[in-house]
C-alpha cells in the first residue's frame, strides 16, 4: 500500500509536470466545451439542449483523450526511453506500478469530468447529474475499458516519435465520428455504420442517458456490454502486446 | 563469498548464438570488468544476470538466486544502470532520486546520493536541462539509491568528457571502498585497467581471457621492440625480450652501429585487448 500510494503520487506529479501532454489530454476537452458550448449551447440536438448534449460528449471525449490517447502515448514513451525497463529492476511490483498508473489516469479523468460538469452548471445552466453514483459507475467502466484499449495499442506502436501520430490517427476520428461533438443522426450512412461499432459511441450514449435523461446505469445494459467487450479486446491486445522493454535494435 | 556465478551460459537469438558457453565468478566486494567489442555478448550476459532475459542453457546465480526466479526481495539488493539513460525529463534531480528511493525498504538518503554523484548544484534542476554527462551521473545515482549490494554498470562513462570520467571513476572507487560488488561493462580499456580487480575479455560470445589487469598484460603477450636501421623502422615482437634485446645490442655494438630510436614497450591492456579481439 505504501508503494502504491508513493507511485500514485509520482504519477500525478509526472502528469501535471508535462504541460504539453496535460494540455492535449486534459484541457482540450474543457476548451472545446467552452468554444462549442458558446456556439450551439442553446440549440437543440437530438431533442436536448446543445450544452447538455455537449457536456456529456466532452466527458466522452475526455475519456478518449486521458485514458486512451494520453495513457498510450505516455506508456510508449516510457517504454522506448527505458524507464519501464529500469522500473522492472526495482522492488516495485509490476502490478502495483500498473494499477497506480491506471488509478492516476482515472483520478485525472474524474477531475476533468467534475470541471466539465461545474462549468456546464455555471456557464451554460446545465443541471447537475441527478444520478451521481450511476454516473461514477459509468465513468469507471469507460475509463477501465479505454485504458485497456490504450495499453493494447502500445503494442502496435514501434517508436516514441511515432506514438502521437499513431494514437491521434486512431482517436481523433473516433472522437468525432462517435457523436461527442455532434449527433450522429445527421451523419451519412457509412459514418453512422462506423459509429455503430465504436466504443466511444456507446460510452457517450451511456453518460448522456444518465446525465440528461436521468437513466439508471443498469437500465443501459446494452451500452455497458459493448463498452466492456471493447475493453476485453483491449485487455487481450495488452496482454499480448504490452512490453516493458524497447524493441531490440 | 561469491556474489555472481555463471557456468556454461548460452543464449541464442534466431540462428545467431550471442553467448556460447561462458563461465565466470565474481567475489563479493570485487569490481569485475566485462570487456569486449560491440556485439561480443556483453549486454546479453549482463541482462541475463539482471533478470531481463532468459538463458537457453547454463547455470546462473546472482546473490545466491537464479535471476529467472527472482522476486522483489532480490531486487532490493541489486542496482542497475542501463546502457542508455532512462530518466523522467520533467522531474528534478532530487525528485528523481526520491521517487526511486521510495521503491526500496532501506534506501540510501537521496541527499547523500546527490553528494556521491556530485550533482549538488543541480539538485533542483529539471532532468531535461542537464548535460549528457550529468544525466548519466543521475542514472548512476538511481542505481545506488536503493543501497544495493551488487551494482550493474553498463558502459557507465560512455560520452563523458575526461573530467567527468575521472569524477565517475572516483565515485566507483568510493563504492568499491564501501564493499559493494560491481559488474562493469566497458569498451574503454583504461577504465577497466583503472577500476577492475579482474577483467574478462569477451569475443563472439566466448571469454577469450580472464584475470587481473596485471595478469593480462603480464605473461602471455609479446613485448614490442622498435628501432631504426638504415632509415627503416623495424618492429619486432618477442616473448623473450631480455635475450632478444641483448642480441640486438650486442650485434649493433659489434658492428659499431647505433640502434636509432630504440624503444622497448610492455604491452598495455589495450594491446592485449586488440590482439585478443582481432579476427
Amino acid at each position: 500500500m505504501r508503494l502504491f500510494l508513493h507511485e500514485l503520487r509520482t504519477e500525478q506529479v509526472l502528469f501535471w509536470r508535462n504541460r504539453e501532454a496535460a494540455f492535449f489530454t486534459f484541457f482540450l476537452p474543457v476548451i472545446f466545451f467552452l468554444v462549442f458550448g458558446s456556439i450551439y449551447g442553446n440549440d437543440r440536438i437530438s431533442g436536448i439542449r446543445g450544452a447538455a448534449f455537449l457536456e456529456a460528449g466532452m466527458i466522452g471525449y475526455g475519456v478518449a483523450s486521458t485514458a486512451f490517447a494520453g495513457l498510450a502515448i505516455t506508456m510508449v514513451i516510457r517504454r522506448e526511453s527505458g524507464v519501464l525497463k529500469r522500473i522492472r529492476a526495482t522492488p516495485l511490483p509490476p502490478w502495483t506500478y500498473l494499477v497506480a498508473v491506471l488509478v492516476s489516469t482515472f483520478i485525472t479523468f474524474l477531475v476533468e469530468a467534475v470541471i466539465l460538469i461545474g462549468l456546464g452548471r455555471v456557464l451554460f445552466s446545465v443541471g447537475l447529474p441527478s444520478r451521481p453514483f450511476s454516473l461514477l459507475f459509468a465513468l469507471v467502466i469507460g475509463a477501465a475499458s479505454f485504458a485497456a484499449l490504450g495499453l493494447g495499442l502500445t503494442g502496435f506502436v514501434r517508436s516514441a516519435e511515432g506514438s502521437s501520430a499513431v494514437v491521434n490517427f486512431v482517436y481523433l476520428p473516433m472522437a468525432i465520428i462517435s457523436g461527442t461533438f455532434f449527433s450522429p443522426e445527421k451523419y451519412p450512412g457509412f459514418l453512422r455504420a462506423i459509429a455503430d461499432v465504436l466504443p466511444l459511441t456507446y460510452f457517450t450514449k451511456l453518460t448522456r442517458d444518465i446525465m440528461v435523461r436521468h437513466d439508471h446505469v443498469w437500465s443501459q445494459g446494452g451500452s455497458i456490454a459493448i463498452v466492456l467487450v471493447w475493453g476485453a479486446i483491449g485487455l487481450a491486445a495488452a496482454i499480448r502486446g504490452f512490453r516493458w522493454q524497447p524493441r531490440e535494435g | 563469498m561469491t556474489a555472481v556465478s555463471v557456468t556454461g551460459l548460452r543464449k541464442r537469438y534466431g540462428d545467431h548464438e550471442a553467448v556460447r558457453g561462458i563461465d565466470f565468478a565474481i567475489e563479493s566486494g570485487e569490481v569485475f570488468g566485462l570487456l569486449g567489442p560491440n556485439g561480443a555478448g556483453k549486454t546479453t550476459t549482463v541482462e541475463i544476470l539482471e533478470g531481463y532475459r532468459k538463458r537457453d542453457a547454463g547455470d546462473v546465480r546472482v546473490l545466491g538466486i537464479d535471476p529467472q526466479q527472482s522476486g522483489t526481495a532480490w531486487r532490493e539488493r541489486i542496482g542497475v544502470m542501463l546502457q542508455s539513460s532512462s530518466l523522467y525529463p520533467n522531474l528534478t534531480v532530487r525528485e528523481s532520486l526520491r521517487v526511486f528511493a521510495g521503491y526500496y525498504s532501506h534506501p540510501r538518503d537521496p541527499e547523500e546520493v546527490i553528494g556521491i554523484v556530485e550533482l549538488g548544484e543541480k539538485a533542483e534542476a529539471r532532468v531535461r536541462t542537464l548535460s549528457g554527462g550529468q544525466q548519466r551521473r543521475l542514472d548512476l545515482g538511481l542505481a545506488l539509491v536503493g543501497d544495493p549490494e551488487l551494482i550493474f554498470l553498463d558502459e557507465p562513462t560512455t560520452g563523458f568528457d575526461p573530467g567527468a570520467r575521472r569524477a565517475a571513476w572516483q565515485t566507483i572507487r568510493n563504492l568499491h571502498a564501501l564493499g559493494k560488488t560491481i559488474l562493469l561493462t566497458t569498451h574503454y580499456l583504461d577504465e577497466a585497467e583503472q577500476l577492475a580487480d579482474r577483467v574478462a575479455v569477451l569475443r563472439d560470445g566466448v571469454i577469450v581471457r580472464e584475470g587481473t589487469p596485471a595478469e593480462l598484460t603480464g605473461g602471455a603477450v609479446e613485448t614490442e621492440i622498435r628501432y631504426r636501421r638504415g632509415g627503416e623502422e623495424v618492429v619486432e615482437r618477442t616473448r623473450d625480450a631480455t635475450r632478444r634485446l641483448h642480441e640486438l645490442t650486442a650485434e649493433a655494438l659489434a658492428r659499431g652501429e647505433e640502434l636509432d630510436e630504440l624503444e622497448v614497450r610492455r604491452p598495455t591492456l589495450e594491446d592485449v585487448y586488440l590482439e585478443l579481439t582481432a579476427e
